[in-house]
């Protein structure tokens, strides 16, 4: 019996192994390749393991690491000895442990997705009418008002933030006109203020709130608006019954295009913002200049991305959800 | 026993591509130098004339802050073959093993180097085995005389109460003040007003000093290493808490501008902070001839001179100061006198473990948590 068995079982499991590869397989979509669509589509994965993940790993591997000083300023993880023959990993949960006990990390991170979704919802409230406007347009106008959306973006982003340093402070135009139309006797603090990071935040990630949204409601079809009000919708009503429910799909792609780079935003809170404002940006960078920490550092950036990444998953997941019953 | 880090020498081969464009020549050692020198920190005719004398072909690249050369250097293979780090970033880089001992034999200039200032660096970098200081200066107060009148008086202005004092910096509040953001530095300045070791690492005395920055932070209008220079021009703050060179820059704006800002730089009487900024030659340096021959221009007389002259910073060559205009050697706050001199203490490189309990403090003191 024992003989027969061990007889049988190679066969057995080649033929279960051969029904699983062919299970993962179909499974990965290669059971009917197309190997044109298949190149096609390795561009953008080569593109996103080249310039995502790769990063992503080098990050993570730091994270697990401790912080020395070295060339470079934190151990390694993997030991190889070649002539003894043995492979030494060595790795390091305390950045992780590290940023759960001590509140900072946490005050930074809900303080980052606070100013965030303040901005993203002002965005969306500054953008919509805009988006409105362009799509509702007319030949030339349309054409000429998309392109003063897109002509910020030929001047550097940080040019145009330095320009609102100008603006906004004391010595500044909007103080000076403010003075001379009599509203204010003394030039008011405006930079160096969460006011002046939300002005930042609004006015540079605008665009990219503009657009999804246009390409959702030029696409709207505007019977369907008067249908609305012929059955007694006030305006307002139509609006949020049938505006905004087909505008859905570009008014989720905005706010994810505007909150997700506003999360991490490092350069505004540190050109506009006052020394208080606290933004996970901005304990990355204490990390890595000023501690000198890389392995903290980059456990701050993995915790960030974990928590940005999943959430927005979901969203997407239930958009596409929606879009399909849709 | 053979070990290898096979992540280093990626890294390594990652870097050394982009280092390529600069160690290009390195076949042609010493026709090339690569030097990695603070921005806005030499005039740039002086650097042609090296050139001209020597043939060999610098390549200046620039930085503006500390962090930002040690997040570079500390990644390695740079190509850079000089870089000016300041003493208490550098005590902590040669503890790495970044650079080479400097070989004094190839400096036929060095004893023209104020032994006394060399004595001070030596705190930093023992026997001055790995460092040629560059220039020197002071942490100080930067004054926008006729807003200060106005708020305090007569009280007199060359003393830390200004800043520390939470009822003589309440007055001042409203026409602002800035302060450096470097946790190191303000704290060691901190830590000397209240009496105590300005570089202690016991964790009371840190305690104190946060005390004493949190009861003055209402005061502050922001923490910020470089818009100062800007805003004390502008009259957009009345006070600054900087380095005395940028300071001077700031004076130097107001005049230009000629709109009735009126400026000074002042070393507060209960004495100050005192920074060095130290060349240092790169252990894989590609280039270390053509280094010593750079670092050698640096410390004659006529070079030196015009440094100071260029940048308002003082530079420990006593050689040189015949050659110092009249508008720098006799200002007291570039060139302090003696007296002065005497209560001017470095700031030293602090063990990893306090570096964070004081970077969380300088946290919490920023964002008033």
């Amino acid at each position: 019996m024992t003989q027969s068995t061990s007889h049988q079982e190679p066969a057995i499991g080649l033929a279960r192994l051969a029904q699983l590869f062919s299970m993962l397989w179909q499974f990965i979509g290669l059971g009917r390749v197309n190997w044109g669509r298949l190149m096609v589509i390795a561009v953008p994965y080569f593109w996103l393991a080249l310039f995502f993940f790769i990063p992503f790993v080098v990050v993570f591997k730091i994270s697990l690491a401790e912080s020395a000083i070295a060339v470079p300023p934190y151990s390694s993880l993997l030991d190889w000895d070649l002539e003894e023959a043995y492979l030494n990993i060595k790795i390091n949960l305390g950045n992780y442990l590290f940023l759960w006990e001590d509140s900072f990390y946490l005050d930074a991170y809900l303080s980052s997705i606070k100013i965030a979704v303040i901005s993203t919802l002002l965005t969306l409230v500054v953008g919509f009418p805009i988006a409105w406007l362009i799509a509702r347009s007319e030949g030339t106008t349309r054409t000429v008002l998309l392109a003063l959306v897109i002509l910020p973006f030929w001047t550097s982003f940080l040019l145009r933030v330095y320009a609102w340093m100008a603006l906004l402070k004391k010595s500044g135009p909007i103080n000076d006109i403010l003075m001379a139309v009599g509203l204010i006797d003394q030039p008011i603090q405006m930079l160096q203020t969460d006011f002046a990071v939300y002005i930042g935040i609004v006015y540079t990630y605008l665009p990219f709130m503009i657009l999804p949204l246009y390409t959702a409601l030029e696409k709207l079809d505007m019977t369907l608006v008067e249908a609305a009000a012929d059955l007694g919708y006030r305006p307002v009503q139509s609006f949020f019954a049938v505006i905004v429910p087909l505008a859905l799909p570009g008014i989720v792609a905005g706010c994810l295009l505007v909150f997700i780079p506003v999360v991490g935003e490092y350069v505004i809170p540190a050109l506009l913002g006052g020394s208080d404002t606290l933004m996970i940006g901005r304990v990355l960078w204490d990390e890595f200049s000023i501690n000198r920490d890389w392995p903290m550092a980059s456990a701050v950036a993995t915790v960030m991305l974990v928590l940005l990444v999943l959430p927005i998953m979901l969203v997407r997941n239930r958009a596409d959800d929606q879009e399909g019953k849709a | 026993m053979k070990k290898k880090n096979w992540l280093a020498a990626m890294t390594a081969a990652a870097l050394a591509t982009t280092s390529l464009g600069l160690s290009a020549a390195a076949s042609a050692e010493s026709k090339q130098l690569n030097i990695y020198n603070w921005s806005d920190y030499i005039d740039m005719e002086d650097v042609k004339r090296f050139e001209a004398e020597t043939g060999i072909k610098v390549v200046y690249d620039v930085y503006d802050s500390n962090e930002m050369l040690e997040s570079k250097i500390m990644a390695g293979n740079t190509g850079y073959d000089i870089v000016v780090p300041t003493g208490s970033f550098l005590e902590r880089q040669i503890q790495a093993g970044i650079y080479t001992e400097i070989d004094k034999s190839k400096l036929s200039n060095y004893g023209n180097l104020d032994s006394e200032l060399l004595a001070k660096v030596a705190r930093h970098d023992g026997n001055n085995a790995h460092s040629v200081p560059y220039a020197w200066g002071t942490i100080g107060l930067g004054l926008n005389n006729d807003q200060v009148a106005e708020r305090l008086g007569d009280m007199p202005t060359d003393s830390w109460d200004l800043l520390f004092k939470p009822e003589v910096a309440a007055k001042l509040k409203d026409c602002g003040i800035g302060v450096l953001d470097s946790p190191a530095e303000i704290t060691a300045i901190a830590l000397n007003y209240l009496g105590l070791d300005p570089n202690s690492e016991s964790k009371k005395d840190l305690e104190k000093a946060e005390a004493l920055l949190k009861g003055t932070r209402g005061n502050i209008r922001y923490f910020h290493s470089s818009q100062y220079i800007n805003d004390l021009a502008n009259g957009d703050i009345c006070v600054a808490v900087g380095y005395n060179g940028d300071i001077m820059q700031s004076v130097g704006r107001a005049d230009e501008a000629e709109q009735g800002v009126s400026l000074s730089y002042t070393i507060p009487k209960e004495g100050t902070l005192v920074w060095f900024d130290l060349m240092a030659i790169p252990a894989d340096a590609p280039h270390k001839d053509a280094a010593y021959k750079f670092i050698d221009y640096v410390l004659t007389p006529k070079v030196a001179a015009g440094i100071s002259n260029y940048v308002y910073y003082a530079v420990p060559n006593t050689a040189a100061e015949p050659l110092i205009i009249d508008e720098v050697i006799n200002d007291p706050g570039i060139y302090p006198t003696e007296a002065v001199k005497a209560k001017l203490f470095p700031q030293q490189a602090h063990t990893a473990k306090f570096d964070r309990l004081l970077n969380r403090a300088w946290s919490n003191v920023k964002t008033g948590r």
